[in-house]
């Protein structure tokens, strides 16, 4: 808990470190390889880290409150389906309006209903089992079966429409850091920056709810209601997560298990800004490299997925936590 | 006072608990027994609003437990369950602060961090204060959590089983303990035993269940009788005065 012990001055000069590192990659990211309309150049690169910024915040958050929750270290929220319903949302709208009507939707309209689409989804599934007390492995079972459901009727609606529309679908289907949804990054922002706030204004409750739920209970937090505004947020961050790059499942995995590693506690204080910090060094820095040292040759969502299942396989053969 | 008044539990369709009424006053060491299985947990889960209420009611200082807010019970009621999983890697200092957050709410100033070291020293834990739980052995981590539990400084503090892994000196420390804060502090603590004649030697007051009734209330010398007690655990065991204390030979 806060402040007991000399311990986490050792989490906050290592939370220090990581912070001159982001800021390091931030750096980077926006000034090497400058070249032409410096004005033009820099407005397009901030927009980029912006987005980039808010992917990683969105899914450090997510990944860490779902764990927290749902008191496992091995799944994130993209188990419980929502990016695959996001998918099946894209091939819906596509199927409806065809490819050129999907492509002219007005974006923040699409974003907006987007997000309400998710967070009722989740509010559907969840609330059945708050009502009385949430049981993590029923609704992780739940959450497997609704994900393969809708993955599998996304394939069967893509196979029903036009191979033009199709190949517009599939550049939503895959997570995507190159494009730049400039339409989204205000709204995305003020959705993440809420949920930031949130999660750090409760940062103590959320380490209450780590220890067990019966045990949040005894110390006198309402664990269902505080369970179901949790995922509910996860399900707001995830969605503006997916609108922004698109689906990315093991990213928030990978990001949390080393955050964890390097400042070495749950606490939120200081679990949560170190897992941020770290998904910013990956994305951004991530990013830097491959435009200016790989030049582009692979995607860094490809390779952030192949580490994410190293990781996912090593912590599963290990069968402990990270 | 603890007014349980007409509770029934029911699970997966089966009655765990009958239509069981008892009341517990303010003050002392009230010790629970009887038999596996016999719903001892489950009322004190009911009790302490780990499970919801079914049927009947259930008041601690006239406070309905199914009706107050959880923040002000977590101020009045403590509670160490039977079985406790404790899902982050924690440091026993950690683990027994977590104690404070209905009072500190996560923030830990001087004096809640003066309690939080009193716990530790009380429970003979300083040593392995910034050791993690996951290294501690069995009987170090049931100290640690008793100690968590004491730390929430309420009123009433329930135990249930905290004897488990505790060799006979914590034990006996254990107990000792909770007698004196029964009588120093005005505590009124709810201790489920399963040793019978550690209720004999520290409760005022035992309560008997069995298959999810209560079949006795009351002194040591009450309950100590091999009659009773052959009814409520189901054989004969020998009951004998020690230097006018009854002891039961219950091993063979
Ligand atoms: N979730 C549950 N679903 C169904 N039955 C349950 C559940 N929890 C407990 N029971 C049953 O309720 C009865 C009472 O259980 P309880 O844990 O209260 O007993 P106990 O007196 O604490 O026993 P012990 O001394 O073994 O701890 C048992 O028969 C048990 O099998
Ligand atoms: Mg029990």
């Amino acid at each position: 808990m806060a402040e007991a012990r000399p311990v986490p001055d050792r989490a906050a000069w290592r939370l220090a470190a990581l912070a001159a590192l982001a800021l390091l990659c931030v750096a980077a990211f926006m000034s090497i390889g400058l070249r032409g309309n410096l004005l033009f150049v820099l407005e397009l690169r901030a927009m980029r880290l912006a987005s980039l910024i808010e992917v990683a915040v969105a899914v450090a958050l997510a990944t860490v409150l779902f764990q927290t929750v749902t008191a496992n270290r091995i799944l994130t929220p993209s188990i419980m389906g929502l990016d695959s319903l996001y998918l099946l949302c894209q091939t819906v709208l596509v199927f409806v309006f065809g490819g050129f009507g999907f492509a002219n939707l007005d974006a923040r309209l699409k974003f907006g209903g987007e997000i309400a689409l998710m967070v009722g989804f989740s509010l559907a599934l969840f609330m059945p089992m708050l009502r009385s007390r949430i049981d993590v492995m029923l609704l992780l079972l739940t959450g497997v079966v609704l994900g393969l459901l809708f993955r599998s009727l996304s394939s069967l609606l893509a196979r029903m429409i036009d191979p033009n529309d199709f190949a517009l679908l599939q550049g939503a289907s895959f997570a995507d850091f190159n494009t730049v949804r400039a339409d989204l990054v205000a709204a995305g922002g003020v959705v993440i920056g809420v949920g930031a706030l949130l999660a750090w204004r409760y940062r103590h409750v959320l380490d209450v709810m780590g220890l067990a739920p019966d045990t949040a209970v005894g110390l006198g937090v309402s664990w269902s209601r505080a369970a179901a505004a949790a995922l509910l947020l996860v399900a707001s961050l995830v969605a503006v997560s997916t609108a922004l790059v698109g689906p990315i499942y093991l990213f928030g995995l990978l990001v949390v298990a080393i955050a964890e590693r390097i400042v070495d506690t749950r606490r939120h204080a200081v679990l949560l800004p170190a897992a941020i910090l770290v998904a910013v060094v990956t994305l951004v820095g991530g990013q830097t490299v491959f435009q200016h040292v790989v030049k582009g040759q692979s995607a860094l969502s490809v390779v952030i997925e192949f580490a994410g299942g190293l990781l996912f396989l090593l912590m599963l053969l290990n069968g402990r936590r990270p | 006072m603890i007014e349980i008044e007409r509770v029934s539990l029911q699970l997966q369709g089966a009655q765990i608990l009958h239509d069981i009424s008892l009341t517990l006053p303010k003050g002392g060491v009230t010790a629970l027994v009887g038999p596996n299985g016999a719903g001892k947990s489950s009322l004190l889960s009911l009790i302490a609003r780990l499970s919801p209420l079914q049927t009947g009611s259930i008041r601690i200082d006239g406070m309905p437990v199914d009706a107050t807010p959880g923040s002000v019970l977590a101020r009045r009621i403590a509670i160490l369950r039977q079985d406790n999983a404790v899902a982050s890697r924690l440091r026993v200092a950690e683990l027994v602060g977590f104690g404070r957050f209905p009072h500190s709410r996560g923030r830990l100033d001087a004096k809640e961090r003066a309690l939080v070291a009193e716990a530790i020293a009380r429970f003979d834990l300083t040593d392995l204060a910034d050791r993690y739980l996951d290294t501690l052995s069995g009987g170090q981590r049931q100290r640690a959590l008793v100690a968590m539990a004491y730390c929430q400084g309420t009123d009433y503090l329930m135990l249930d089983e905290p004897l488990n892994n505790l060799d006979m000196r914590y034990g006996r420390e254990l107990m000792g303990t909770l007698r004196r804060l029964a009588d120093g502090d005005g505590r009124s603590i709810l201790i489920v035993l399963h040793d019978i004649n550690h209720a004999a030697a520290y409760a005022d007051r035992i309560v008997a269940m069995r298959c999810g009734r209560v079949v006795a209330v009351g002194t040591a010398a009450e309950i100590i009788d091999a009659d009773l007690l052959e009814r409520v655990f189901g054989f004969r065991m020998r009951v004998e005065s020690i230097g006018g204390r009854r002891v039961v030979l219950h091993h063979r």
